[in-house]
């Protein structure tokens, strides 16, 4: 292909960022005061919504003139519903609330925005440093995380192309657009950026591969399908900032010399969906996307394929499969996707991830991405931090970072006084690593070493109330009900897995269990075609590993060490410590296990007990009467009195 | 035993008799298709099957097989309320499953299932990416985080009296009765 027409290239763009500029100038310049909410599904869900309600009601009834201006997810789930309101007027910098429920917007508006008083008590941070209030980059949360490739997630409308071609967006493109192919697959190459979808295959040489096959009809897919059910970095990219996404994979498209692309993106997301199929439109309007990208000779059209919702989906070559029309079972490799792919053409297929980093590569050049993160892993890494931590939600950090300084420098640490157990790291592929493991870098080859992996990006922390058996077996049930069924192993393996896990966890465990585990898992890695069989043990391994304590617990002495296994466990009443006549326990039993003693304490039917744990919530703090034991024989057992006659 | 078709669903499923001669007969178009008639009316009865098989001219048996390959696809109607436990990593460790248990006892169906009036439905999901709110479920659109075994109650009971309220209004402002 011919290095397009660069004056072209570069006047179209020119033009559409001028334009662009423009209209963000006039926002800023207007002397009224802005108001960011973060409208991402995790805003939304934890009532961004109704926030943002609540202010347009405010504002009309306070009769405050102020812009709402909606972005996308900076990652600080803790915080939301959040909002930044900048108000010069006031005297003090954009303000970070956290938390912003109806009631605060309301409260907010008459007060902040109205009478000039920031209420110094919901204030998280200036984005801004100045005298008055803490700058949020004074805070680990935030210092220590490397924003590469969500540095504008958060910050911008991601339903506005001109809000991202304003700040940069699609420069690189109109710079690559006059840079041959093979010269942007070098740069790619030399920056050393490792595939983000899981395995980390160098990107440059996938890219390569699939320049260099013959065939001219070449395909891309965006592997945005995200199957692992506590991560969800690439829907939160998606829906911040797609317009990065669709840049990204119209350099690929360009260097590689594909003329049509894909982004498979799980139904689930229906909001990624809706947001990335706008963006799809707004660019092919603005001449971004189409016939003869700005002016050049380079044409490309980008669908979106929605996917149903299967893990195994995410695999490639059963990514391939399910967009052809059929069960999406994986298939042997060699041949790769780049030789034949989707209906037999040559296809690169890369994470939303990889492919939005690509841009920040081009811009700043590979020497710059290569200072970044370690020698074999550079750049950053996204993970999802979820689980027993203070801080949870999206953390961006440079690879290399250790897990000690992810998890308790920047994310605080465990809640509630409690001590930390186990990590959970790549979700149904990876594993459980406990204390002893916590300065390990993170990098692909480093997580590898330990037994876990790098995987989907999903991070799960877990207190000293959590038991890895059970975290074992909650992901073994996963795997197992999503393996395709292809690989005898995969498919029988992973269900004697489970049924041995299940065992175990209802204390009835046998002798040589454990070495059966081990086997088996052995089999089953050896024994599957594709990752989500080779990796499915791994939960189960590392836990062994690291947590045999736990496991010999279950099965030798019936007991969960951490009270979570339920029918390992039981529920009393202290009869010495129940407040006579208190009914806080009654009140909230879902089953009424809960009866009156001859005296009017309490005491809880064994038989009906679901073993929720409801009372021990309920019950006040200065009685703390009800009592978790394991296993469930140390319970004293008493006996319900009659029901009483009722009086007519 | 599936539900009849309702008359609504009829003559919903007349319209996608027409709307899918519109759209080519490529394999490549079967989970796209479904994904359309379950946007149409949110399960894929037997009927629908057929349809497609027909439109495709593949077998029924494919078209079901693919389409239960798919956690997306669900072949009875869910309920008005439809109720998602979430079942990810994050609600798992705190609690979801218990959760999920309050809902079927309390409304006496399983997961995957329908109350006979229709008004709610259960089903697991994975991460609807609220962890920091775990354990979370969602009726209807409304997600509601940090769930407790007693909120259960309270949610569908707030549902049953609504319906209540409403069926007592529609009395009310029948004329002529
Ligand atoms: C069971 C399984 C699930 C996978 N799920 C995903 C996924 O959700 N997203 C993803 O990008 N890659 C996933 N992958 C990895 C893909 O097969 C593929 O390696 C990746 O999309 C390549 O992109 P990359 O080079 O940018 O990493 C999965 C692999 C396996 C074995
Ligand atoms: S695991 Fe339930 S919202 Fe993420």
């Amino acid at each position: 292909m011919n290095p397009a027409n660069k004056v072209h290239t570069n006047s179209q763009y020119n033009a559409l960022r001028q334009k662009a500029e423009k209209k963000r100038q006039a926002f800023l310049n207007e002397p009224v005061p802005k108001i960011h909410i973060g409208m991402a599904t995790c805003g939304i869900a934890a009532g961004a919504l109704d926030t943002k309600a609540a202010f347009e009601d405010a504002l009309a009834r306070h009769s405050v003139n102020a812009r709402i201006h909606t972005v996308g997810c900076i990652g600080h789930c803790y915080a939301e519903p959040y909002v930044i309101i900048d108000h010069p007027d006031s005297g003090f910098p954009p303000i970070f609330y956290h938390e912003v429920t109806p009631g605060k917007a309301g409260m907010l508006t008459n007060l902040f925005l109205k009478e000039g008083d920031p209420r110094f008590e919901h204030v998280l941070g200036a984005t801004v440093q100045n005298e008055m209030i803490p700058w949020i980059m004074d805070f680990p949360r935030f210092n220590l995380e490397k924003r590469v490739v969500m540095e504008k997630c958060g910050r911008i409308d991601p339903e506005d192309i001109d809000e991202y071609i304003a700040e940069d967006g699609y420069s690189t493109l109109a710079d690559i657009l006059q840079r041959s192919p093979e010269e942007i697959i070098k740069e790619i190459k030399d920056s050393g950026l490792r595939g983000r979808g899981g395995a980390g295959f160098s990107t440059g040489r996938k890219w390569e591969l699939c320049a260099n096959t013959s065939q001219n009809d070449k395909l891309l897919i965006c592997n945005a399908d995200e199957g692992d059910p506590g991560a969800y970095m690439d829907r939160t990219i998606l829906e911040s900032n797609p317009h990065q996404v669709l840049e990204g994979m119209i350099i690929c498209a360009y260097a590689v010399g594909a003329d049509k692309a894909i982004v498979y993106v799980r139904a689930e997301y229906p909001l990624a969906v809706k947001i990335i199929t706008q963006a799809i439109q707004q660019a092919k309007e603005l001449g971004l996307l189409g016939h003869h990208i700005l002016g050049s000779s380079f044409d490309l059209d980008i669908d979106v394929f929605q996917g149903s919702g299967a893990f195994v989906c995410g695999e490639e070559t059963a990514l391939i499969r399910s967009i052809e029309g059929f069960r999406g079972m994986a298939r042997h490799r060699p041949p790769y996707p780049v030789e034949r792919g989707l209906w037999g053409k040559p296809t690169v297929i890369n994470n939303v991830k990889t492919l939005a980093t690509v841009v920040p590569v081009l811009s700043n050049g590979s020497a710059w991405y290569r200072e970044i993160g370690t020698e074999n892993s550079p750049g950053t890494a996204i993970f999802s931090v979820v689980g027993n931590v203070v801080h949870p939600g999206l953390v961006e950090i440079p690879m290399g970072v250790t897990l000690r300084t992810l998890i308790f420098d920047i994310c605080g640490g465990i809640p509630g006084k409690k001590k930390f157990k186990a990590v959970q790291i790549g979700g149904p592929s990876g594993g459980c690593l406990p204390e002893e493991l916590l300065d390990t870098p993170i990098d692909f080859d480093s997580l590898t070493e330990t037994g876990a992996m790098m995987g989907s990006g999903g991070m799960v922390v877990m207190d000293e109330d959590t038991c890895t058996v059970d975290i074992s077996r909650y992901f073994l049930d996963f795997t197992q009900k999503e393996s395709c069924g292809k690989c005898t192993f995969c498919r029988i393996g992973t269900f004697h897995l489970l049924s041995i896990l299940e065992r175990i966890t209802k204390g009835e465990g046998r002798d040589g269990d454990i070495e059966q585990l081990k086997q088996l898992s052995e089999d089953i890695k050896n024994g599957s075609l594709c990752g989500l069989g080779k990796t499915a043990p791994n939960p189960v391994l590392t836990s062994l590993r690291y947590f045999i304590d736990d496991y010999e617990a279950h099965i030798k002495e019936k007991r969960c060490p951490a009270m979570m296994c339920r029918p390992l466990i039981a529920y009393y009443i202290d009869l010495d410590k129940c407040a006579r006549g208190c009914d806080a326990c009654v009140g909230c039993c879902p089953v009424e296990a809960v009866f009156n003693t001859s005296n009017r304490k309490k005491g809880i039917d064994q038989i009906l007990c679901v073993k929720c744990g409801e009372c021990l919530v309920a019950c006040p703090p200065e009685y703390d009467a009800v009592i978790k034991v394991s296993p469930p024989e140390l319970a004293p057992i008493l006996e319900r009195p009659p029901e009483p006659v009722k009086k007519a | 035993m599936l539900p009849e078709l309702t008359a609504e669903e009829k003559s919903i499923l007349d319209d996608v008799k027409t709307d899918l001669a519109e759209i080519s007969k490529e394999r490549s178009k079967l989970i796209p298709i479904l994904q359309f008639i379950q946007s149409k009316i949110n399960y894929l009865p037997q009927v629908a099957i057929n349809l497609v098989a027909d439109h495709l001219d593949i077998s029924p048996s494919e078209v079901y097989g693919v389409a239960t390959f798919y956690n997306q696809f669900r072949f009875n109607p869910p309920g008005r309320n439809p109720v998602k436990v979430c079942m990810g990593t994050a609600c798992h460790v705190r609690g979801g499953d218990i959760i999920l248990e309050n809902f079927e006892r309390k409304l006496e169906i399983k997961e995957g299932e329908t109350t006979p009036d229709r008004e709610f439905s259960v089903e697991r999901v994975a991460c609807v990416g609220c962890c920091a709110l775990a354990p979370v479920a969602i009726m209807g659109e409304t997600v509601h985080g940090h769930m407790q075994p007693s909120k259960v109650e309270g949610l569908v009971l707030r549902v049953r009296i609504e319906k209540e309220k409403q069926e007592r209004e529609k009395q009310k402002n029948e004329p002529g009765k």
